[in-house]
């Protein structure tokens, strides 16, 4: 009895981990699209997830839209916060450093953070579950239905990126900014736009996982600051503006996070996340995917 | 020529000293010497934070940790173990240095946002242990009895005594600083911040300066969280969380990094909005600091120290 | 009256203030420097030239400690220098300037030179900071030194400025003058007269030539081949990271390969 116990256990952990995980990857593909076409990184990309999340709450369970057509409405609304915080708090700066954009990034971050403290009040927002509360039992783990849905989402995510960077032209034009951007504006392509459609791209991903995940872990106003260091985490474990990276970095980042608080000791739980960035960023900053070499004539 | 003039400084301290008995005899700010102890103990971490981020180009949003540090070290052993206040005031300090060593160290390769990263994390994971290491530090819920200061029997049981115990060690510090900044040291620290390269090549070793000046703010930030701590004679971890070292941000962003006066202007301003003027909006304080990052990014990156330049230069025009 | 820069020079084995053994960089696969190997007689300017990419600034930067030789050694005064930091190798008497300027923008030109005073002066953070006599005593001594520089230099009237107000040509010889600070026994300049016109270049070389008169070694990135060929003892052609050719600046000019590989004679000074 005692072993299929601890396998089962185990395997609980690995479920959670994964789907959390997903989670941090959503956060960390965003953060890597901004940064591959602006070298900016997005300290305001977990207030996305945040409102993602409460916004489908004020759609869904406020207003009684049903959640097909809340789901886009939601993502629409956070896409124009994300543009919005293109506008207002990138686009104007005249000497960007990277001192001065991660200030504006954090003050963006908390201007979205009070506004939602203000509409939505401090209390967590539960959501309906996609596809209802009964769990599945796997093997003695329990599965929420839910986490079908966040991994679900998450390919979604990566196939429709996939096919937007490497089939549309748009797509296409985004790279060759991350690659280039004085080449990419020679031959043509509008920079700022290119900047903005990032910032709009990594807005929508965010909005979809705070959609996905608040069913399961609930959200209030100040989940963004967390979960924006933990993507990043993902970033830096996987190689900063490395797609596959990205999606790597999640994962193992959720599973190590929901090993060590099932193990170890749940009050620390936030904190494996942050020791296992530190490391990363202590040990090598390149990601488990990134190159040493290029990471050394890099600007960080 | 970097040149800090000495004449403000003594007639700020003038002010100072003469503060509190103006406010005695005007009703309306009585209470503002109580104001000022916290302004002055924030000018105490913002002036190390403007040394190292300012002048030297570094980066720190995890300072509310060496606050923290300070002040729970000082309560924890002063409650706890009934240590003499003043040692444990140094046993703080001495401890922020050997953490800020311990985080320094590995940090010295990163630079940037990897680096601000990794400041925030370290600046959460000290938070977290405050919250639950609950048999230490009696966890969210705080804890209270913190002693007084006193010295030789002169207890600074009086707001006033308070007030110009800390300003005693806020101009201490000031000065210190001052002079570091205009002597061979402040020069290689300034010329890290421009190119760590050419200072390499020019004989500075910069991971020593580095730590130094990490392992100097941290210091007095952990001081300035001992002040705290007896003034308060009770602390909880809300008061080191993230939002405080975004705070700290605003401060030294707000009046100006790059200058040691910008630390001091800051300070004030956010000390008192924190405390009287954004009172009234409550809920939208977080909003308020938010736009004014943001419009300090935007219209005035060198803070309101650059401002007298930026309304000369419209005058020119 | 311009003092005297002191400088003590000592005889290494052989002669050679600097000696470059086989020393082979690699970036991953990409090899900028191939078996370099080189002497360097004390007191003589020695040119390195050769196209873009060849490895000069690479080879100044293994010299200097920026990074490790792959593989080889780097000797100076007899001592091995290469696994050092280039705060070291700075401490024991070797200073540089930069391709693109590296001044400090945040500094006034004498506060550059200032800097240069770093390593030859002593005082810790403490005692800068209580402001005790010794330290106050020294700050002066490094003014008054960086100031002599200055003149020497002849920028002392620009003293106050903001170094990143002044002209190229100037900045550069700023530049060399922050170098001089440090009291070298050796100098890389990399590529001096770069972006200059005909009176900043002259001046450029004048003030290197002065230098091998304080008896200082000058080591010289350049591409402009007048100012190569005349204040230049010896001359080392690199191309693709290895020695192609190595003499007298008559040699280089007269040498099939090199004429093939570089001058190509409307580049060069025939």
């Amino acid at each position: 009895m005692e072993k299929i116990t601890l396998a089962s256990q185990l395997l609980q952990y690995l479920i959670t981990g994964v789907t959390i995980g997903s989670i941090y990857a959503m956060v960390a593909i965003g953060f890597n699209i901004i940064y591959n076409v602006t070298e900016i990184i997005n300290l305001a990309q977990g207030e996305f997830v945040m409102l993602g999340g409460l916004v489908m709450v004020f759609f869904h369970a406020g207003a009684g839209i049903p959640i097909l057509p809340a789901f886009p409405l939601t993502v629409v609304v956070v896409t124009l916060v994300g543009i919005l915080l293109n506008l207002l708090a990138i686009r104007p700066i005249q000497k960007p450093s990277v001192l001065t954009l991660i200030i504006a990034t954090i003050g963006a971050s908390i201007v979205i953070k009070g506004t939602a403290m203000m509409i939505w009040g401090k209390d967590p927002y539960d959501l309906t579950p996609f596809s209802g509360r009964n769990p599945i039992c796997f093997l003695g783990a329990v599965v929420q239905p839910q986490y079908f849905w966040v991994g679900g989402f998450l390919l979604v995510v990566v196939v429709l990126l996939t096919l937007f960077f490497e089939k549309t032209i748009v797509g296409k034009a985004m790279s060759a900014c991350a690659d280039n951007p004085t080449a990419a504006s020679l031959v043509g392509i509008n920079v700022k736009k290119m900047i903005l459609l990032s910032f709009s791209l990594s807005a929508a991903i965010g909005a979809v996982a705070g959609i996905v995940l608040t069913p399961i872990a609930l959200m209030d106003y100040n989940r963004g600051a967390m979960l924006a260091v933990k993507g990043f985490g993902a970033v830096v474990l996987g190689g900063l503006g490395s797609f596959p990276g990205a999606i790597l970095g999640g994962l193992v980042l959720g599973t190590i996070e929901s090993f060590g608080a099932g193990l170890l000791h749940s009050g620390y739980k936030d904190a494996f996340a942050l020791i296992v960035l530190l490391a990363g960023l202590f040990l090598r900053p390149s990601g488990l995917l990134g190159s040493v070499e290029i990471t050394k004539i890099k600007k960080f | 020529m970097l040149r800090i003039r000495k004449t403000p400084i003594a007639l700020f301290a003038a002010i100072i000293i003469v503060f509190p008995w103006i406010a005695r005899l005007i009703p309306a700010i009585k209470n503002y010497p109580d104001l000022l102890i916290f302004a002055g103990i924030y000018c105490l971490i913002t002036i190390g934070l403007s040394l190292l981020m300012g002048f030297s180009g570094q980066i720190s949003l995890g300072h509310a940790a060496f606050f923290g540090i300070g002040a729970y070290i000082s309560g924890v052993l002063t409650v706890r173990y009934g240590f003499n206040p003043w040692v444990c005031m140094l046993i703080g300090a001495g401890f922020a240095a050997v953490v800020a060593v311990l985080v320094g160290l590995p940090s010295l390769k990163l630079r940037g946002h990897y680096l601000a990263m990794a400041t925030l994390a370290f600046g959460i994971i000290v938070f977290i242990i405050f919250n639950e290491e609950v048999e230490l530090t009696g966890g969210p819920d705080g804890m209270s009895g913190i002693p007084g200061l006193s010295l030789f029997g002169f207890a600074f049981d009086s707001m006033e005594r308070y007030y110009y115990l800390v300003w005693f060690f806020v101009f201490t510090s000031f000065i210190f600083t001052v002079n570091v900044i205009q002597s061979r040291s402040g020069r290689a620290l300034r010329a890290i911040h421009s190119s760590q390269e050419a200072s390499m090549a020019m004989g500075v070793d910069v991971s020593r300066y580095k730590i130094g000046v990490f392992v100097y703010s941290a210091v007095i930030a952990s001081l300035a969280g001992s002040l705290y701590a007896h003034y308060m004679n009770f602390i909880n971890p809300s008061t080191f969380d993230v939002f405080f070292s975004i705070k700290l941000l605003i401060m030294i962003s707000l009046g100006g990094m790059h200058d040691i006066w910008g630390a001091v202007i800051g300070s004030f301003l956010v000390t008192f909005l924190s405390f009287e003027w954004l009172h009234y909006f409550e809920e939208a304080e977080i909003i308020v600091y938010g736009v004014i990052l943001l419009l300090v990014t935007i219209f005035m990156p060198n803070g309101l120290i650059g401002l007298p330049r930026i309304v000369l230069g419209w005058f020119r025009r | 009256m311009v003092q005297e820069i002191n400088i003590v020079v000592e005889k290494a084995g052989g002669g050679a203030i600097l000696e470059v053994e086989d020393v082979i960089m690699s970036f991953g696969g990409l090899m900028a420097l191939i078996n370099l190997g080189f002497h360097v007689r004390e007191g003589i300017i020695k040119a390195f030239i050769g196209p873009n990419g060849a490895g000069k600034t690479t080879l100044f930067n293994v010299i200097t400690g920026i990074f490790p030789p792959t593989e080889g050694a780097v000797r100076f005064k007899g001592k091995p220098i290469d696994r050092l930091k280039p705060h070291e190798i700075s401490r024991l008497g070797i200073s540089r300037t930069f391709q693109t300027v590296e001044l400090f923008a945040n500094m006034t030109v004498l506060e550059n030179v200032m800097l240069g005073r770093h390593i030859r002066t002593r005082s810790s953070f403490v005692a800068s900071g209580l402001r005790l006599p010794h330290a106050r005593r020294q700050e002066e001594e490094i003014r008054c030194r960086a100031m002599e520089i200055l003149e020497f230099i002849g920028l002392a009237g620009k003293w106050s400025e903001s170094s990143g107000s002044l002209p190229l040509g100037e900045r550069k010889i700023l530049e060399i003058g922050r170098a001089l600070a440090t009291e070298p026994e050796l100098i890389c300049l990399d590529e001096p007269a770069a972006g200059l016109n005909e009176t900043e270049t002259k001046t450029a070389a004048d003030l290197i030539k002065r230098l091998k008169e304080k008896g200082i070694t000058v080591l010289l990135v350049e591409h402009d081949m007048k100012v190569v060929m005349n204040i230049s003892d010896e001359i080392l052609v690199l191309n693709y990271g290895e020695k192609i050719a190595e003499g007298s600046p008559e040699e280089i000019q007269n040498n099939p390969i090199v004429i093939e590989a570089y001058l190509g004679g409307e580049n060069g000074y025939a």
